[in-house]
């Protein structure tokens, strides 16, 4: 492909509702859905609303469902689609509609504010924090995560009902808690608020979540379900029930 | 007052423009002293330029070099900067950046480890030991996280999607700042004793650059407005490595770790031509043969570093020689190789996103096969007139930090500078903001006229029936300054470049934008080409000035330094309508840091 004409249908609108604008553009060799909606932008329609920021996969703005499965659309080459057919461009659907491809994504940092905080046990003697590699390899996974939202956007439980919100994390949020509950470092137990105010009981792992991660994070098996396991191994140890009955602590062990 | 006009008014003691790292660190610092304080930031949290840096923060922690300490990367910086720094923030810089890396490890940060379980560190350009804390190549990414996670504790009120379109004053002092919202067009009004700048640099004004959308200058062109003093904005660094193929992704960044990591640079012939290019200043510290240079990534005390890590300015230029010579590779860049030199795990292992970034957007694996890369318009050194202490503009109650901000790197900033240069003087610009927030018990008064008109304005190119579009305009302004103000200059082009601008400027003044005010691009870019051509203006000004060459501004004209030139900052300060341009002698270094750059 070296310069051809593609039909672009994206579409257009607010909260009010909206419909699918089609749109003739030119698509230049290499380019991604990203650079054909700045095409249009900057040519046929200067106030199509879109996100995006670095345009090389590290910032996570730009998500959208393109043919019906979202991407960000920065990293997603226009020749991946067949020649001749058009390529369709729709905001997030978990989202409420701002406007055009601009969704209003503030759920995740209300939700972000809700993560008790980080909270370091001392340093060692000489003054470090001594880690192994090893030992933080699986956190550093979580922590490749940019924030483009799309496993909260194809999580099922937010996605068709609206009502799940207030009281489950989602997907980005279980990597969040996963990434302090398995920091070596960390002293905080937030098992309780997970199982009890986040939701996590109601993942039944389907995996959506980890199909779209464009950071390939293993989201369902490194982060869900050892999050699940250490719920129930806290809630439902008939040891620790009693400790935690005759201490009154709950901490972590 | 029309209806339209209208605007919402918030206030705080310290409102911190641009949630980098050095907006968020100096957030942190100022509600940690008590200030109540705002975060405004063009973009969604999380988002800024800063989640882009990735090769490291340079810090000399010395656990891979116990040889290293604040006065070897003191030294580095200052030479890396062609002695044109402010010595005393180099100097604080190089002391604290220590602390600032240990202080994100103790706030979440997870560094990539020494084999004894401490902050690994890799080598970059320009530093003399290993000094980069790093995460693979995604060190931006963790930094800007653990700020973020740690903020959203501190009681701060951000406000996202929020663009500030001009500073506020009563009298000489600073009173606030108006904005509008991204999303619903509506302006908002801010009240605040002081104001801390954070907003990163301008590269959108040139066509080939690795920064995103938000880079148009916002914060230079708002102190410059405000009455305050700018220097070195001759000074623009050109990263000598952007991907160059396919177009849509020229400018990418890649990351000098490749470099760092073992990669070196070989034009078409296949020649590792960078041994060609080693400047007197560098000469007694840098390899001679490849032998050595190859030894070097191993053994620090034997062998002299390879060429291939010289500062960012030598090698920008070199790439450009050997591709103007007809040495470039197949789309006019040169090779970067590390495919024949490491073996694929480790590159896999060491810089993951580069790896992905070259498979998914360019077919290229770079394990197996050499990336082409070619300068990219980077990072500004120039910024904003500082004192080094407290980050304090010449305008009371504003201050600055990071990459607007100017004088920490001199004419050119070593590679990994600056995500160190964010926390140091990001904390610093808190601290101190927080401080005169104190010291000032009234809060300033804000001239309601002032910003009805200033509303009144922005919103203009909405009731024009003819104009231009935005994007035109736009895309004629990078064409200027990409061939016209680039990495080689000359007089008779920045001449002409300053006859340009002030068409475009009279163009913007003209521009028509379609829709209503609800998430508008096309509204916001006609609105930050305002900024974007302030600091083209500026930058041009500036560079017509020095009439030398000298890190990265070079002058085909006066192609050697100048002792003299060596001795002044270039300011750039507007009055009224006028911009003034004045050379004003450097700090005087005190004698026992002199002693630390000889040898």
């Amino acid at each position: 492909m070296a310069e051809e004409t593609v039909t672009m249908r994206i579409w257009r609108g607010d909260k009010g509702g909206g419909a699918f604008q089609e749109f003739q553009v030119e698509a230049h060799e290499g380019e991604v859905v990203l650079d054909v909606i700045h095409r249009i932008q900057a040519t046929q329609a200067n106030d199509l609303a879109v996100r995006w920021n670095c345009k090389a996969g590290r910032c996570g703005s730009c998500s959208a469902e393109v043919n019906g499965r979202p991407r960000l659309t920065c990293m997603t080459r226009m020749n991946l689609f067949a020649s001749g057919e058009p390529v369709t461009v729709a905001p997030m659907k978990t989202f409420p509609i701002i406007k055009d491809l601009v969704t209003d994504v503030s759920f995740n940092f209300e939700m972000a504010k809700r993560v008790p905080a980080f909270k370091p046990r001392p340093r060692e003697p000489d003054g470090t924090y001594r880690m192994r590699q090893e030992d933080i390899d699986r956190v550093q996974e979580f922590h490749k995560c940019i924030e483009c939202f799309l496993c909260q956007n194809v999580c099922h439980v937010i996605r068709d009902h609206d009502e799940n919100k207030p009281h489950f994390a989602g997907p980005r949020l279980f990597i969040r808690y996963a990434e302090l509950e398995m920091h070596p470092l960390d002293t905080n137990d937030r098992r309780e608020l997970l199982k009890t105010e986040m939701g996590l009981g109601y993942c039944n792992i389907t995996k959506c979540c980890s199909e779209v991660c464009p950071e390939s994070i293993h989201i369902t098996d490194n982060a869900i379900i050892p999050l699940k396991e250490r719920v129930v191994d806290e809630f439902y140890d008939p040891v620790k029930f009693v400790v935690r009955k005759l201490t009154g602590r709950n901490k972590k062990v | 007052m029309a209806d339209g006009d209208r605007y919402e008014t918030h206030e705080h003691d310290v409102i911190v423009i641009g949630a980098g790292g050095a907006g968020l660190r100096a957030a942190i610092e100022a509600s940690a002293q008590g200030a109540s304080t705002a975060l405004v930031c063009k973009s969604l949290l999380g988002k800024a330029h800063t989640v882009m840096a990735e090769g490291g923060i340079a810090a000399a922690l010395s656990n891979v070099y116990p040889e290293d300490n604040w006065q070897v990367h003191f030294r580095d910086t200052m030479r890396g900067g062609k002695m044109l720094n402010n010595w005393r923030m180099a100097q604080l810089h190089a002391q604290e950046a220590p602390d600032r890396v240990n202080e994100l490890e103790e706030w979440g940060a997870l560094f990539d480890r020494t084999a004894d379980g401490r902050i690994l560190q890799r080598d970059f350009g320009g530093h003399r030991y290993a000094r980069l804390a790093h995460v693979g190549d995604r060190t931006g990414l963790e930094m800007i996280r653990t700020l973020q996670h740690n903020a959203v504790h501190k009681g701060i009120d951000v406000y996202m999607e929020c663009t500030i379109v001009r500073l506020l004053k009563d009298g000489d002092r600073i009173a606030g700042a108006v904005g509008y919202w991204r999303e619903s067009g509506k302006f908002v009004v801010f009240r605040a004793k002081a104001v801390v700048l954070a907003t990163g640099g301008i590269g959108k004004a040139w066509k080939i650059t690795s920064n995103s959308w938000e880079y148009t200058g916002d914060g230079h062109a708002l102190a410059l407005w405000a009455g305050a003093d700018l220097i070195d904005m001759e000074f623009v660094q050109f990263h000598p490595t952007g991907m160059v193929w396919p177009p849509s992704v020229r400018g990418i960044l890649v990351t000098e770790g490749v470099r760092g990591d073992g990669g070196v640079l070989k034009n078409s012939p296949g020649e590792r031509f960078m041994f060609r290019y080693i400047p007197e200043m560098f000469r007694a510290e840098t390899a001679e043969t490849e032998e050595e240079a190859d030894r070097w990534y191993t053994d620090k005390k034997n062998a002299r570093r390879t060429p291939d890590l010289l500062p960012r300015d030598e090698v920008a230029r070199a790439i450009n020689t050997e591709v103007k010579e007809g040495r470039g590779s197949p789309h006019g860049g040169v090779l970067l190789d590390i495919a024949t030199r490491r073996d694929a795990d480790y590159i896999r292992r060491r810089l993951p996103s580069m790896y992905q970034q070259f498979m998914e957007l360019a077919d290229v694996d770079i394990t197996k096969e050499a990336m082409e890369v070619g300068p990219t318009c980077h990072y500004v050194m120039g910024g904003v007139r500082v004192d080094a202490e407290t980050q304090a503009s010449t305008v009371p109650g504003l201050f600055a930090a990071g990459e607007v901000a100017g004088g920490m790197h001199g004419a050119n900033r070593l590679g990994g500078n600056s995500l160190s240069d964010l926390l140091v003087f990001g904390r610093r610009a808190g601290l101190h903001a927080a401080e005169y927030a104190r010291s000032h018990t009234s809060t300033p008064t804000v001239d309601t006229g002032e910003a009805e008109a200033l509303v009144h304005e922005s919103l203009a190119p909405f009731d024009r029936t003819e104009g231009e579009n935005p994007y035109s305009v736009h895309e004629d302004l990078q064409e200027c300054m990409q061939s016209l103000v680039g990495i080689i200059r000359a007089e008779a082009e920045l001449r002409k470049a300053l006859d340009e601008l002030a068409l475009l400027k009279q163009r913007v003044a003209r521009l028509k934008v379609i829709g209503h005010r609800q998430y508008n691009p096309g509204w916001h870019l006609a609105l930050d080409l305002r900024s974007m051509l302030a600091v083209s203006e500026a930058t041009a000004l500036a560079a017509l000035e020095r009439r030398e060459s000298r890190g990265g501004h070079t002058r085909d004209d006066y192609p050697d330094p100048d002792p003299e030139f060596g001795k002044a900052n270039v300011v750039v300060r507007q009055r009224g309508d006028e911009i003034a341009i004045t050379q004003e002698p450097l700090l005087a270094m005190p004698d026992d840091l002199k002693k630390l750059m000889e040898g």
